[in-house]
């Protein structure tokens, strides 16, 4: 057969035809994801109705917006005259007026750069926790951080702080040196040196140093806390000193003496039985009755200890999770190398029950986070309802309510959400580590 | 009689220091030292609460429960006046504790269900929608959205003077829904109310007044249940011994409508509708806002926690099992029923009950729209008129404290119930 | 705070013996400042400006107070009380004196084992509704729905004057006044009842002022007043001739303007012993000879404080009424100091 018999050749392949418009592009996609059966379609249709309704009532009140006007009558007036009488419209005035109030509270302007580093440094602090890739060395900082923070919040002299973490330092040495003649030794000896040092030792050091090296900085009485300042002093704080509480309480309840044992369930069912807001009430009318007489601490301390206590119960049943997840050839495993409790636990159990635990500790903080705004009814200024009130108590923004809610709740949100994203991040990673 | 005894190896002294050193002895010597450690903070609480009050001249004592309240309350599910005591005030806010929660556990299981199942649906809208409303509503404060509620319900209902007839023109500004029953307004939601013609009498337990007509409700109910039970399994005997089941829908049917219905025909059974008259509605139920935005906002919330909770669930069963259940012949909604949510709920129930614990705990945040539950009353009100403090809260911690209990003991016994039985 | 933390944490490990507390005017003075339970916030009687800086009627007490134990009238810090918290703020030696509106009864200086020491204002409960209501007396609210602040003696008193005659209402429990004005205005309640005073100061921020009226009749009476803790009569003394100073300084015409003026020495005996001109009251309650002139100077005397925060200049325009001087025809009546 030769070429030129044939009246026609296809030299080349025929473009591929598009294909049906039903198959391709947008309407294939709308056909599959969203009509892809009768049920299907009324749903989308119901979630496109509910879609149209939420922008059609909120996109007029929120393209009405007006940043600049000093009080919520002036802006209703700036409204009216823009967009007609009958226009309602968001005031955001009143956060570009008073953010720093539900930021900072009271705190003094000047002093803000105080809350705004330790809150940078919290992130420096938490690195060599949350990413491996850190350098080690860091993590004594992560030790120095608490009371570096503590003393940038509140001011005042640093050598208090200095004296406590002398404390620690000289009670962990102790247990070094001691551990060598026996673990019980070395315990009560890291139990009573830091005892003395703080009774005797650290009241005459302080002032000493004080006079000796002045580094006193302006001091902020905790009244003046307020917003996410307080909210995340309390949650932050409340989840840090929460952790080795609870950690305990995880052993506790895992031991096989008894009483141990008891205590420990009895504790940590006894608080996530009842509401964080009726401890909050012990906080404010109940702990100066189990103190002794004449005890006085201001209430965000009396706040502070109050959920540290709520929070150790819940990190207590995260750990434990953490400890009954690992296989049991760990623990047979330390037993076999002649490890005792205490080194078994520190050397090779924690380390990995902790690292599994994150994600539940990383919910637990947001748990945490989101019930700081329960303050409020203990007489807090929290972001939610404490600094809205107030705001509203002026007579400029008097009857203002969504602005506020809505401007808190974003922060809220935007903290919460990368934080269980993070989460989810984390569990993802764990879950590939073990397989 | 002689007996041969063997003598243990020679026992060597006890010393002192195997208390700390001989595991035998240990933990027993821990538990010693903790022990006294625990009795002894206990009693250095005990001392400086009892050295407080002596100092404040107050004393410990329930005494108060029994004195006249004096104070109203809005919301009641027991007969209250100002003139009953503060027990009864106290029972009344409990009464409401547990009416907002048990309607709060109900309606976000409902809501976290669907929007579970929907999230994992093809559809790509409502899948987006239903993870939107998720994130939102799980990162955000409840205290946020019960204010927010709240709002909603003062500043865009209608006041109940709306539903009036203006005489002018003939017509009122609002009309009531559902056939003139359901009447919302930025005070109350305006519902019928039930009444009964012939009453069956009422049953005094001196604390509660039990209502006769409820009680032969129930029973009537109970016993359908029963007898639907044994037709039920009946029928499954029959199935097994012949291989095929004897249709039983319609007597399930019946037995459980028919015995109701005749109870209700014979106690004079209808709905009231509310009207409009002086200030308020009158006639139906008035349930206050202060209960349907805080059950509003509470389902809400839990709502979207146990939406994850469903999602997990269903997820956790492996692809497998839908696959085997097809390969049987079995319809997709048979396979849902019999084969995935079964496996599903072993999964499901445990995180569930935690969830409702946790509703159960967050009503406590009625304070914030006023509701008069337990904290509102016995930790409010209460505590705020007698001065007493110590005992209303300690009181208070004590209830909360046995619900939860009480409500995880139930859900134990049923989690044990559906728990894979291994054999 | 740092130091307290500290102490706090000795004492919660059971390390240090419990502090046992001298006289509140010793503690007041060693700590060198002024703790003061006031209002969260009650515009005109407690409440942080825009800056946090507290002002209002009973801040002033505070000022006050503060200004003639400590000689500083900036020397307070304020812890904002609720309804639920204050009393026993109170008792539990939080602060030092509560300045929050508080009702004197029976039962909260007995039962509760406070000490009221005098009346700084003299309020009652009422009522406020709309106008279109129609409605012009008390007796007519039958059937109505009342807004009302849990927490506080309000309470009380509503369920007592509806018993009394024989009419039913609903009540609508709220949590503070934000909220009460909130459900008021959306018409979630036909009527709002508190103090007032405190209806005055709600209805004065109204956009519609002129539509709302408050009702002629007053159920209770409420003498409002600062409190201290039982059985510290120094320093219960102390803040009652506080007050009384601020009072019999308006009687006599001392001003925060001329009273540099007049502690020069004047031809009143009275206003000599007052200022310390003339003998020496201060010591008496263990304070010095200028005690009331530098309470005087913080804020001026009561009418001063009254105008400034809540009379009839201000947004709230209250007028004086009861709380006008015994010769105006008002109930205040500072006893003589001598």
């Amino acid at each position: 057969m030769t070429e030129s018999s044939a009246a026609f050749v296809r030299r080349d392949m025929l473009p591929p035809q598009a294909p049906p418009a039903t198959q391709a592009g947008v309407l294939k996609w709308l056909r599959e994801n969203l009509f892809s059966s009768p049920l299907n379609a009324v749903l989308t249709l119901a979630g496109a109705y509910v879609v149209w309704w939420l922008v059609a009532h909120s996109y007029p009140w929120l393209s009405h917006s007006v940043w600049n006007a000093g009080s919520l009558s002036e802006c209703r007036a700036i409204i009216a005259e823009r967009w007609g009488a009958d226009a309602t419209g968001a005031c955001w005035a009143v956060i570009k007026e008073r953010w720093h109030q539900y930021i900072f509270g009271f705190y003094p302007p000047e002093l803000y750069w105080r809350p705004i580093s330790v809150f940078l440094l919290l992130f420096v602090a938490l690195a060599p926790v949350l990413f491996s890739a850190v350098p080690r060395v860091l993590l004594v900082f992560t030790v120095v951080y608490p009371f570096l923070a503590t003393w940038l919040l509140w001011g005042g002299s640093p050598w208090i702080e200095v004296m406590i973490l002398v404390g620690f330092v000289l009670g962990w040495a102790a247990f070094r040196i001691a551990s060598r003649y026996g673990s019980l030794l070395a315990v009560s000896v890291a139990l009573a040196v830091p005892a003395l040092w703080w009774v005797f030792a650290a009241g005459p050091m302080d002032r000493a140093l004080e006079q000796a090296i002045r580094l006193a900085i302006e001091k902020v009485a905790s009244d003046k806390f307020g917003g996410f300042l307080l909210a995340v002093t309390i949650g932050v704080g409340g989840i840090a000193m929460s952790l080795p509480l609870g950690i305990l309480l995880a052993l506790g309840r895992r031991s096989d003496m008894f009483l141990i044992k008891a205590l420990s369930v009895g504790f940590i069912e006894f608080i996530r039985g009842v509401p964080l807001i009726t401890l909050l009430f012990v906080a404010s009318l109940l702990l100066n009755y189990f103190l002794p007489p004449g005890t006085n601490f201001d209430i965000i301390l009396r706040v502070e200890i109050l959920v540290t206590l709520f929070a150790a119960a819940y990190i207590a049943e995260v750990v434990r999770g953490g400890l009954a997840a690992l296989p049991r050839g760990q623990y047979e495993a330390a037993d076999s190398l002649g490890l005792d409790y205490w080194k078994a636990q520190r050397l090779i159990i924690l380390p990995q029950a902790l690292k599994i635990s994150i994600p539940g500790i990383v919910s637990t903080f947001i748990g945490m986070f989101k019930d700081t705004t329960l303050v409020v009814f203990v007489g807090l200024f929290d972001p939610l309802k404490g600094i809205s009130d107030f705001v509203r108590a002026d007579f400029n923004w008097k009857g203002i309510y969504w602005e506020p809610y809505i401007f808190v709740g974003c922060i809220f949100f935007l903290f919460n959400f990368s934080m269980s994203r993070y989460s989810m991040y984390l569990e993802n990673k764990l879950k590939r580590d073990h397989r | 009689m002689h007996m041969v005894t063997v003598s243990d190896a020679p026992e060597p002294g006890f010393r002192l220091s195997q208390l700390i050193y001989d595991t035998r002895y240990r933990s027993l010597t821990i538990q010693v030292v903790v022990f006294m450690l625990f009795v002894a903070s206990t009693a250095w609480l005990v001392d400086n609460t009892v050295r407080n009050l002596s100092a404040m001249g107050k004393d410990f004592n329930f005494g108060f429960l029994w004195n006249r309240a004096g104070y109203d309350i809005g919301q009641m599910l027991i007969p209250y006046s100002n003139d009953s005591t503060h027990a009864r005030a106290m029972l009344v806010g409990l009464l409401n504790t547990l009416l907002v929660s048990a309607l709060g556990c109900i309606a976000a299981t409902i809501i976290g269900v669907f929007v579970g199942v929907l999230r994992l649906s093809k559809n790509w809208l409502v899948g987006r929608l239903m993870t939107v409303y998720v994130e939102v509503f799980r990162n955000v404060p409840l205290l946020l959205w019960i204010l927010i509620v709240y709002a909603i319900f003062t500043e865009v209902m209608p006041a109940p003077n709306a539903y009036r007839i203006d005489p002018a023109t003939g017509e009122a500004a609002m009309s009531a829904l559902l056939f003139d029953s359901i009447a919302p307004t930025n005070r109350y939601t305006a519902i019928p109310s039930i009444r009964f013609d012939r009453p069956l009498g009422s049953l005094d337990l001196g604390w509660i007044t039990l209502s006769g007509t409820f009680l032969g409700f129930v029973a009537a109910v109970a016993a359908g249940v029963w007898a639907n039970s044994v037709v039920r399994r009946r029928a499954v005997a029959v199935q097994n011994a012949t291989g095929v089941r004897p249709t039983t829908w319609w007597k399930s049917v019946l037995l459980l409508t028919v015995p109701a219905v005749v109870v209700l025909v014979a106690t004079g059974f209808h709905l009231n509708l509310p009207t409009l008259k002086g200030f308020n509605f009158t006639g139906g139920t008035n349930v206050s806002n202060s209960l349907v935005v805080l059950w509003l906002a509470l389902t809400l919330y839990t709502g979207a926690f146990i939406a994850e909770i469903v999602r997990a669930g269903i997820l956790a069963v492996s692809r497998g099992q839908t696959e085997a259940a097809y390969a049987l012949g079995l319809r997709p909604g048979r396979t849902m029923s019999l084969v995935i949510l079964p496996q599903a709920l072993r999964v499901i129930v445990p995180p569930l009950i935690s969830q409702f614990l946790n509703l159960t705990k967050n009503s406590s945040l009625a304070i914030a729209v006023g509701y008069m539950d337990l904290r509102g009353t016995l930790g409010g009100i209460t505590l705020n008129q007698t001065g007493r403090e110590l005992e209303a809260i300690l009181l208070m911690m004590l209830i909360y404290l046995a619900i939860s209990l009480i409500i995880s003991g139930l859900m134990n016994i049923y989690n044990n119930s559906v728990k894979l039985k291994e054999r | 705070m740092k130091k307290s933390v500290f102490l706090g944490t000795l004492t919660m490990a059971g390390l240090a013996a419990g502090l046992v507390s001298a006289g509140t005017l010793d503690d007041v003075k060693a700590r060198g400042e002024l703790n003061c339970g006031v209002n969260t916030g009650l515009v005109g009687f407690a409440a942080p400006d825009a800056n946090g800086n507290w002002t209002g009627f009973d801040v002033a007490i505070c000022k006050a107070v503060a200004a003639a134990v400590l000689g500083d009238a900036s020397k307070v810090k304020y812890v904002p009380t609720t309804g639920q918290t204050r009393f026993t703020a109170l008792a539990s030696g939080e602060v030092d004196v509560l300045a929050r509106n508080s009702t004197w009864t029976y039962s909260r200086d007995t039962d509760l084992k406070l000490d009221f020491v005098g009346v700084n204002y003299y309020d009652g409960q009422g009522f406020m509704v709309r106008k279109d209501l129609g409605v012009s007396s008390a007796k007519e609210l039958e059937g109505a729905t009342v807004c009302i602040q849990t927490g506080t003696t309000t309470e009380l008193n509503l369920a007592d004057f509806f018993k009394a005659n024989n009419m039913s209402y609903q009540p609508i429990a709220i949590d503070t006044n934000a909220e009460g004005e909130q459900q008021y205005l959306a018409g979630a309640c036909d009527a709002y009842t508190t103090d007032i005073s405190g209806l005055a100061a709600t209805r004065a921020a109204f956009a519609d002022p002129e539509n709302h009226i408050i009702l002629p009749e007053v159920v209770s009476k409420e003498p409002l007043g600062p409190a201290v803790r039982h059985g510290d009569n120094q320093w219960g003394d102390i803040v009652m001739w506080t007050l009384n100073a601020l009072v019999a300084a308006e009687e006599y015409g001392v001003t925060s303007a001329n009273i540099d003026e007049l502690s020069k020495g004047t031809e009143n005996p009275e206003i000599n012993r007052l200022l310390g001109t003339e003998g020496d009251l201060g010591a008496m309650v263990g304070l010095d000879k200028d005690w009331a002139k530098r309470a005087i100077k913080a804020g001026g005397n009561y009418g001063e404080i009254f105008a400034a925060t809540i009379g009839e200049q201000t947004p709230i325009g209250l007028a004086r009424g009861l709380n006008a001087q015994w010769t105006q025809g008002g109930l205040l009546y500072a006893p003589p100091f001598r």
